[in-house]
Formats: structure tokens, sequence, C-alpha cells
């Protein structure tokens, strides 16, 4: 146990010294393969409207490789959804309402294998619940003292994975009192990308062969597994996704139909506890 | 228009359980997380537990994959993962490296397997 615990440390201090801990998004606008795309100032007079604040947010959906992913992801999801039988406005019904992919997914999968409304259901359900923890640790970065509940509830609702990688990055480079401007800009900027993509793969479906529906599907995990990685700047976020990880595949051997849940609040809190002794030692 | 949207059936299951099941935890984090301060411990914790539950999604997707994805043998789907992570870190965290990496990785070895 000793050892694992080390292996891991040491495993965290290089994800960590790879981004340059501290700082992890400083270098962003630097790196090739983000668009050129740079926000203005903080100090700018630019940021004085909110529709301006909006279009910035909708134009920052150029500038991160995810917006390709999510491209692709729903490329896949429209095809799945044709190939399922399911009508072109039902899709992208889902995709406007639904708004996450692996909820998609498994949605159209399960419904599509002869499943139950009500087993769908409660397969999405348990999905979502990784919504909750990521809502509330999101929506602070947008709220001012004068911010009502009911401005912020659009916002929620765009936020899944992709949204809420792209905030931590880029809500510290708007202005606090335009930020839920921006993350509106973002969020429909997205949808409506995620909108394109499904119904061109709902009209591709026919012609997709079997390596590419394969690869689209590799795709989500792979980009969920390298946009978390990102993400962690602190040595519990770092923990919970190694633990998270390994913790799985142990825990769904139980068949509990809540297997993600378990696994979940286990790992995290094992990392928030590592977190907890750290600080500690330190005071 | 009724073809475009296909029977208010499946419409109706597509809220019940598609859009509710989602938007129920949004709104939950919406209400329950207002009283919540950025930086506070709580937050932490909050947000480990959402890294684990990802992780957990991930690791499903790949431990019992879905659809085409099952036709990708076990070893290869893990090494591909890998294979875009070992990217990942030595491009200095570079997604878009890492995405690629895995996609070729498990391209090649399914044109190696036939």
């Amino acid at each position: 146990m000793f050892f694992i615990t080390h292996c891991m440390a040491a495993l965290s201090c290089c994800l960590l010294d790879a981004g340059g801990f501290g700082q992890p998004y400083a270098r962003n606008e630097s790196k090739s393969h983000r668009s050129q795309l740079a926000l203005p100032p903080l100090s700018s007079s630019s940021w004085q409207s909110p529709l301006r604040a909006f279009a910035w947010g909708m134009s920052s959906v150029a500038s991160t490789v995810l917006t390709l992913v999510l491209f692709a992801t729903y490329l896949g999801i429209g095809a799945l959804a044709h190939d399922s039988h399911f009508s072109l406005g039902w899709v992208l019904g889902s995709t406007l309402l639904v708004w996450a992919g692996p909820a998609q997914i498994i949605l159209i999968s399960t419904l599509g294998s002869g499943a139950t409304a009500v087993q769908a259901a409660i397969a999405v359900t348990v999905s979502a619940i990784r919504l909750f923890p990521m809502v509330v640790s999101v929506l602070p970065l947008m709220k001012t003292p004068k911010t009502k509940r009911r401005h912020l509830v659009l916002a929620t609702h765009f936020i899944a994975v992709t949204l809420w990688v792209e905030c931590y990055r880029l809500l510290p480079q708007v202005p606090r009192e335009r930020r839920i401007a921006f993350t509106h800009g973002l969020g429909c900027g997205l949808v409506t990308v995620c909108m394109f993509a499904t119904t061109l793969g709902y009209g591709l479906a026919a012609n997709l062969p079997q390596l590419f529906a394969a690869a689209i599907l590799l795709l989500t995990p792979l980009a969920f597994l390298l946009s978390t990685a990102r993400n962690c700047n602190q040595i519990s976020d770092v923990l919970a996704l190694v633990l998270g990880l390994a913790l799985f595949p142990l825990v769904s051997m139980l068949h509990t139909g809540v297997d993600i849940l378990i696994s979940g609040i286990a790992a995290g809190t094992i990392a928030y506890g590592v977190h907890w002794s750290r600080e500690r030692e330190r005071a | 228009m009724s073809e475009f949207f296909g029977s208010p059936h499946a419409l109706l299951i597509l809220v019940l359980a598609g859009f509710l099941p989602n938007e129920i935890w949004r709104m939950a984090g919406l209400w329950f997380g207002s009283g919540v301060d950025e930086g506070s411990e709580v937050l932490v914790w909050v947000r480990a537990v959402a890294t684990a539950i990802l992780a957990g999604v991930i690791a499903q997707i790949l431990v019992q994959p879905p659809g085409a994805l099952a036709s990708v043998p076990d070893w290869l789907r893990y090494g591909a993962v890998a294979a875009g992570f070992a990217a990942f870190i030595l491009t200095r965290r570079s997604i878009f490296a890492g995405v690629v990496c895995g996609e070729i990785v498990m391209l090649v070895g399914k044109w190696w397997l036939g």
C-alpha cells in the first residue's frame, strides 16, 4: 500500500510538473495547436458590452481541440440514432435538451436494444450524477455578489464535460461580471456545432464503415481522460482520476447498477483525504 | 413535421428518460451549490468526486465497450488509450497530440489484425 501511494505521488508530480504547477493555463495561448484567437486583456474596453462578451465566448469555440472531438462524437451519435431508427428531429432534440454525449449514447443504445423507458432512465440518471459536482464546482467562477440564481439557469444547462474544462481554462481571462454572457456564447457555439454534426452523422450513417464507428466511440474516453488530466492542478484531482479509473473495474464486479457512483464517491473521498492530511502536515 | 420529429410517444420518452435525468442533477447543483464559495474545502472534495465519477465513465466505456468499439480487442483498447496518454505527457499536455496518437494506435492495430 505504501508503495502504491508513492507511485501515485510520483505519477501526480510528473503530471503536475508537465503542466507547470500553479499556472497550468498560462502558456495556452502560445501553443501552436491552439488557434491564434486570444481574448482581450481584462482591462480592455471591449468587455464593457455583454453582447461582445457573448461573441467572444462563441468565437472561443474555435480555440479548443475539444470542439473537434465533440464534432466527431456527435457525428457518431447522429449515425447511432439513424441506425437505431430514431427520427432526425428526435436526435436533434436530444442534443439540444440532454446535452451530454455519454448520456445520449446510453439513451439511444439502451432504447434501441429494446429496453424499457424506465431502464433507460435509470441508466441515464446514474451516468448524469457527475453533472452535479461539475455544476457546483464551476458556478462559483461565474458568480458576482449580485448574481441571482435564475441568471445561471441557462449556463447551468450548458455544463457538461467540455464546458466544465473550458470554463476553468477561459474564465480567468474574462472579467467576472461578463462571465455569464461569455459562457452563454460558448455554450450556444458548442451546441450549434453539435447540432450540425448530429444532422451530418444522421445523413451519412448508411455509409460509415465499422472501423470509423469504433474510432469515434474511442474518442469519448480518450478526450475525457486527457481533458480531465489537463484540468488537474491539485494532488486531490490527480489522485481522484487515477483511483477512479482503478476502482471502477473492481466495483463493477459487484453489479450494483450504481457502480460508477460507488467508485466515484469512494475514489474522490480518498483523494480528498490525502489532500487534507497533506494540508495538515504543512500547517 | 410529424415525420421529422417521429411519434409523440418517442418525444415523451426523450423528455422523461433523457432530458429530466440530466437536468435534475444540473439544477440540483445550481440549487445546493449556491452557498459554496470558490476556493472552499468542500469544493475540493466535490471536484475530486466529479473527477472520479468521470474517471468511472471513462473506465466503463473501455471495460464494457458500446457498439462498434466492442469489435476492438481489450488489449488494443487499453493500449491505444495508454499510448494517447503517453503522447499527451510527452508533448507537455497537448490533448490534440494525445487523441491523435491514441486513435492512430487503435486504427493501425485493427488494420494489422485484419
